[in-house]
């Protein structure tokens, strides 16, 4: 059994607690963060690797085989979503050495924890342990919201905590009745034993399976429980910000992974259960944060309810459930994550140079560096507008292409092409007052420090590769999906070593 | 049992529920510290209700109970305990720094 599974987990606990024990704000704080999180992108390339030609790579946490013990799986889609988490936090934490991090103490610290908590949860396989890395990821977000401090981060921390201590409620309720109808939480076994449930347990099971999707829902940002997301963003440090771009996913994951293995095909009365709420939701949410934008009088609210846009298209592609959608969703996902978080950077640079107005969306400050900021924000919002030629408007024509098989294709397309519309006019509007209406009066300020450009650049270069190396992208999301909707594949490698049924309790 | 165990999970959330959708911190702290009881003492009943068992296998068919729950129990009350504390500092530290309870951080 190879270790490499368990790395992404250990390196960012052992960095963040090194992290902790350094003294804050130290040179050796930062060394450990950058160092951390350089080793933490080498990691996930051999876990691509491994994942690459599509063997399920499953490691027993204590040799405890499951269903007993915690399982972490690394397939093409927890490979692809924890290398896409390196590379975010690899810029961010460069972004953050230019000095942001040193506006609070233990900035590093939390940020590896942060990343341990991301990294567990897309790559165990137990719905409790999901859980778990749930809140880890969670406690370590309320805190580094916090990072730098400020009336507007502490009204947005109180009730996104609040909100999510509601969520974890909902999902403790949730885990506690799937298990009293099959007795299990490894999510390979749930998926065997949800298709065979007897009649009386179908309705526990399937409440359960919707309190699920109520809560990852929340996690991603979606419609009717989603409007925690702008004003949270745009009250959060960039480098903060720019990491939370990767959170939203996160609840995508989890609604891509619960709801094809567990709750999939296969699941018996089960099956398909989140089909009808997934694409509807995703069409209300591009409207509403559509509408968010138009009416943004600030940047970093108009970069967040354009996340929550993105998070509506890519859950209109997942709510497919079909090859197409499902690969269309991850290429979107990688697109939208890399283009968001550099544009919450982007925007933290206008900031910096607008010290009288900030980012406020009116023409009355200019920036010290208008080709550099206003060029890099355009190439930005063209991708994020999914406009070509950036990888934007190939991941949009994938996911409206995986459309045209499901229901709702009228009202999704509606959705994704007035949706971008209003969003590009949102961002046109952003760019002209802030780059060429800018009043007469220079700005003062410091250049932006180079290090800081060089993350931004490095993110957004990521949206022409995308392009470039679009056909091996396509072909991994597409084998991706193939891997997912396999979910007999995935049951046999994990349940491989499982003893004898005669030692397991009978819930029947 | 049965019906005293899930009356006071009943009554425990609609509590919760209630006071989570009051437009105070403190209140809504007290709700969302509710909800977490009746979410534990729910886990807690998933592993079925048994009484008079041993808690530990003895031998290999007698009854027990089963012990999974209690672990999952354990966990959810150490988190929710830590995710109570950080709601509690933050809404302190929200009163001191905007002057209000209010949930949104908006005046009398």
């Amino acid at each position: 059994m190879s270790h490499w599974p368990v790395v992404p987990l250990l390196l960012p606990l052992l960095a963040g607690a090194l992290a902790l024990l350094l003294r804050p704000q130290s040179r050796a704080a930062r060394v450990v963060g950058i160092a951390a999180s350089v080793a933490l992108v080498a990691t996930s390339g051999v876990l691509l690797t491994m994942a690459w030609d599509g063997e399920l790579q499953v490691y027993a946490l204590g040799e405890w085989p499951a269903p007993f013990g915690i399982v972490l799986v690394v397939d093409r889609l927890s490979a692809a979503m924890v290398a896409l988490t390196s590379v975010v936090a690899l810029a961010c934490v460069l972004y953050a050495v230019a000095g942001d991090d040193a506006r609070g103490p233990y900035f590093h610290a939390l940020f590896q924890f942060q990343l341990l908590g991301v990294n567990g949860a897309f790559l165990t396989g137990d719905l409790f342990n999901l859980f778990v890395f749930f809140e880890i990821l969670l406690i370590a977000s309320y805190t580094l919201l916090m990072h730098g401090h400020g009336v507007a981060r502490t009204r947005a921390a109180v009730q996104v905590v609040a909100l999510n201590l509601v969520g974890s409620a909902l999902f403790l309720i949730a885990v506690g009745a799937l298990y009293s109808v099959t007795g299990s939480l490894n999510m390979a076994d749930l998926a065997r034993l949800v298709a065979t449930l007897p009649e009386s347990d179908v309705g526990i099971a399937r409440a359960s399976a919707l309190l699920l999707l109520v809560v990852f829902a929340l996690k991603a940002a979606a419609l009717p429980v989603g409007f925690w997301l702008p004003r949270t963003y745009a009250a959060a440090a960039a480098p903060v910000a720019a990491l939370f771009a990767i959170m939203t996913k996160v609840g995508i994951y989890a609604i891509a992974r619960l709801f094809t293995l567990v709750f999939g095909a296969d699941a018996g009365p089960l099956a398909g259960i989140a089909a009808p709420w997934v694409v509807p939701a995703g069409i209300g949410t591009i409207a509403v944060a559509a509408a968010g934008a138009l009416a943004a009088t600030e940047l970093r609210k108009l970069i967040g309810w354009m996340v929550m846009a993105s998070v509506g298209t890519a859950l209109i592609a997942v709510g497919q459930f079909s090859v197409d959608g499902l690969a269309a969703a991850l290429f979107y996902a990688v697109h939208s994550t890399l283009v968001g978080a550099a544009l919450f950077l982007i925007a933290d640079l206008v900031r910096r140079q607008r010290a009288a107005v900030g980012t406020r969306l009116d023409a009355s400050g200019q920036v010290r560096q208008p080709a550099l900021l206003g060029g890099m924000f355009f190439v930005g919002a063209i991708s994020a507008c999914s406009l070509p030629p950036f990888s934007g408007f190939a991941g949009k024509v994938m996911v409206l292409e995986a459309t045209l098989g499901g229901d709702l294709v009228t009202a999704s397309w509606l959705a994704l092409l007035v949706g971008g519309l209003v969003v590009t006019l949102s961002m046109a509007r952003a760019g002209s007052a802030l780059f060429w209406k800018s009043g007469s009066e220079p700005s003062t300020a410091d250049p932006a420090p180079r290090l800081a450009v060089a993350a931004v650049v490095a993110l957004l270069a990521a949206s022409p590769a995308l392009v470039v190396l679009g056909g091996p992208m396509s072909g991994y999301a597409r084998d991706m999906a193939l891997q997912l909707t396999d979910t007999r594949g995935y049951r046999e490698a994990v349940l491989a070593d499982t003893p004898p049924a005669a030692h397991r309790r009978d819930y029947r | 049992m049965e019906l005293l165990l899930s009356v006071s999970i009943g009554v425990l959330v609609a509590s919760g529920v209630y006071l989570v959708l009051r437009a105070r911190t403190y209140p809504v702290l007290l709700g969302v510290t509710l909800l977490s009881y009746a979410v534990n003492l729910y886990l807690f009943a998933s592993g079925r209700l048994t009484v008079a068992s041993a808690p530990l296998i003895d031998q290999p068919l007698a009854t027990y109970p089963d012990p999974l729950p209690q672990a999952l129990v354990l966990t959810a009350i150490v988190i929710g305990f830590g995710m109570t504390a950080v709601l509690v500092v933050l809404a302190l530290r929200a009163v001191v720094e905007t002057g209000s309870d209010h949930v949104d951080g908006e005046q009398q």
